[in-house]
């Protein structure tokens, strides 16, 4: 299955479309294992999707984050936690070129996106995001009707069928468990939503375009218990079909959902007051919080360091 | 109520008397007091320009013509030409400044960002809102009008005038509008792989339509009203002229300004008569494009 061969078709801004499409169709390297993640208790092991390698991310002259190398895996569900300030979104942000959306946001290091340099000059960030879709903190539907908001993603791919565009929109929208709650009002404004079904729209608009993976960062903050449950289930329920990164601060969260966890601190230099994230262990969820290698680590699933 | 006013209060939850509330009521009251100093010019304004102009108002005053001489009588021809010549003249300058106000605007936002271009854009934009009504018709006839000969007075040069006025208002209006929109929906739309053009046509432009049609008819309206740059630019004609880019042209401010300031009771007349003509078209306008608006920004709630 490859959802997001179709999605690139018609996309007459970026360059290298072509030659994006044969990068993926290139076999993932072999595993560049790191201390502590070469014994595989996961319970599947995949491809890469992503390898990240040495990553330094700065804001200015600011160093947000230092030394964050992680591979990511197909199918799985990977989770960042770790206390505020320790860079998890920003990492997170990285894997889909975001960030080259904040002024003066560079990023050192190797990121890997299915083998290909993530960051090479002629990748097109458009054509990067099409493949690797995102979920934010806060919904942000678009001031557009329901339908609208869904179909964007497709549209913009160049898909233009009423019927076509009427398929996605229901699919999507059941998959994001939001299709009874809307179907009779699809030409409403997505801003008239509450909050939980807004952050689903959200997710429906992302699975719209079939992308390869779906980052999400903190998508169930802002949200009640039974519709942070709801999503839960969805992630659950689409992980074969996705790759999904989630940002948590939700440590609970993290052990429900997710295959593998990555925890984040916080390394403050005295002498100039600079706070800086980093990555301290990465390893499949029931180990880490089981049995964490790092004291922090240990500090922070124990509870007692906030 | 009666039973619990026998019962001794819990809590007092009334508004505490003393200073805070009398503060609360001075400076509602302040509020209150400036809001009707406001509206009473504006209504002395109303109320004059309609009991002096409404008797003057009938269909062949404001479809007739020729403009007749100022010693004419009242009731003698009509103001068609000036009628045509605000309609077509406003028009053709909104159809020149708020398409390059807007682009302008996305510019700055969008697109500029921190550089020095977006600086010098935005910063020239400012002056040029300062600049005399007067001076942009003098502008405009020295480099245009005066080069034409004869055809160089023309509706069009009127409509130059015009939008060079309008401009920095369509622009510093949109700009400010295009900042509301938050970033949110613009990485939303980026996270589906949309290029930044995409994003700023279908999701900053459908955001901020609303603001942008207010602003860009602040600037209209503004622009209907303006005399000066107009006595520059397009002549004094007293008959329709259809051609607006050649030969001379009129309007209902020009008019206004030949006839109310005559000793003539019938020039007075058909002044006043102007005048709320004049009002009338931008309030019509407002309403058209509020409509408009509605019907646009139907998904921002």
């Amino acid at each position: 299955m490859e959802p997001s061969e179709q999605n690139a078709v018609t996309d007459f801004e970026s360059v290298p479309e072509s030659a994006t499409r044969q990068n993926v169709a290139l076999p993932a390297p072999a595993a560049i294992t790191d201390a502590g993640q070469a014994a595989e208790s996961s319970p599947r092991t995949g491809t890469h999707i992503f390898d990240v390698n040495g990553v330094s991310i700065y804001y200015g002259s600011f160093r947000a984050v230092t030394n964050v190398s992680l591979n990511i895996y197909e199918h799985q569900i990977t989770a960042f936690i770790g206390p505020s300030g320790c860079g998890k979104t920003t990492v997170l942000r990285t894997l889909n070129r975001m960030n080259d959306l904040v002024p003066g946001a560079r990023v050192e290091g190797d990121v890997r996106y299915r083998g290909e340099a993530l960051y090479a000059k002629e990748v097109s960030p458009i054509a990067v995001r099409r493949r690797i879709g995102m979920v934010f903190q806060k919904p942000n539907p678009f001031p557009k009707s329901i339908y609208d908001n869904v179909a964007y993603g497709p549209r913009i791919n160049g898909i233009r069928g009423k019927a076509e565009l009427n398929e996605i929109v229901e699919r999507s929208l059941r998959q994001a468990a939001l299709w009874d709650e809307v179907k009779n009002r699809l030409g409403n404004s997505g801003l008239s939503l509450s909050g939980g079904q807004a952050q689903r729209l959200c997710i429906a608009r992302t699975l719209a375009v079939e992308p390869d993976v779906v980052l999400m960062d903190e998508p169930a903050s802002a949200l009640d218990p039974i519709a942070t449950g709801a999503i839960e289930d969805l992630m659950k329920e689409i992980k074969d079909k996705y790759t999904i990164v989630i940002v948590t601060h939700n440590m609970q969260q993290a052990t429900r959902v997710s295959d593998r966890t990555a925890f984040f601190s916080v390394l403050v230099n005295p002498q100039s007051d600079t706070r800086t994230g980093t990555l301290v262990e990465y390893a499949p969820t029931d180990r880490l919080f089981g049995d964490p290698q790092d004291d922090r680590t240990k500090a922070y699933v124990t509870g007692r360091m906030g | 109520m009666t039973t619990a006013t026998a019962e001794p209060h819990q809590v007092d939850l009334r508004e505490p008397a003393g200073w805070r509330r009398t503060k609360n009521r001075i400076m509602t009251s302040l509020m209150v007091l400036s809001i009707i100093l406001v509206l009473i010019p504006l209504g002395f304004v109303l109320v004059t320009v309609i009991a002096k102009g409404a008797s003057s108002i009938s269909w062949s005053f404001l479809t007739g013509g020729p403009i007749p001489s100022i010693v004419a009588p009242a009731g003698v021809g009509g103001i068609g030409p000036a009628v045509l010549g605000t309609i077509e003249i406003t028009a053709l300058a909104t159809a020149i400044a708020v398409p390059l106000g807007v682009l302008g605007a996305i510019y700055l936002n969008e697109y500029g960002g921190k550089s020095w271009l977006a600086a010098i854009i935005g910063f020239m934009s400012d002056v040029m809102t300062g600049v005399p009504s007067i001076i942009m018709g003098l502008f405009i006839f020295s480099i245009w009008v005066v080069h034409r000969g004869l055809a160089g007075l023309s509706g069009f040069a009127g409509a130059l005038a015009l939008a060079c006025l309008m401009l920095p208002i369509v622009i510093r209006s949109s700009y400010e509008i295009l900042r509301l929109v938050p970033n949110a929906l613009r990485e939303g739309s980026y996270a589906l792989g949309a290029s930044k053009a995409r994003v700023t046509v279908t999701v900053v432009l459908p955001a901020a339509i609303g603001g942008i049609v207010s602003g860009s008819l602040l600037a209209v309206a503004r622009a209907a009203g303006e005399t000066a740059p107009l006595l520059f630019c397009i002549g004094a004609a007293t008959a329709a002229n259809p051609n607006v880019f050649s030969g001379a042209d009129t309007a209902l401010s020009a008019q206004i300004f030949a006839n109310a300031n005559q000793p003539y009771v019938g020039a007075q007349d058909r002044g006043w008569g102007a005048a709320l003509t004049l009002i009338a078209i931008c309030f019509i306008l407002m309403i058209v494009a509020r409509i408009v608006t509605a019907r646009f920004a139907r998904y921002s709630r």
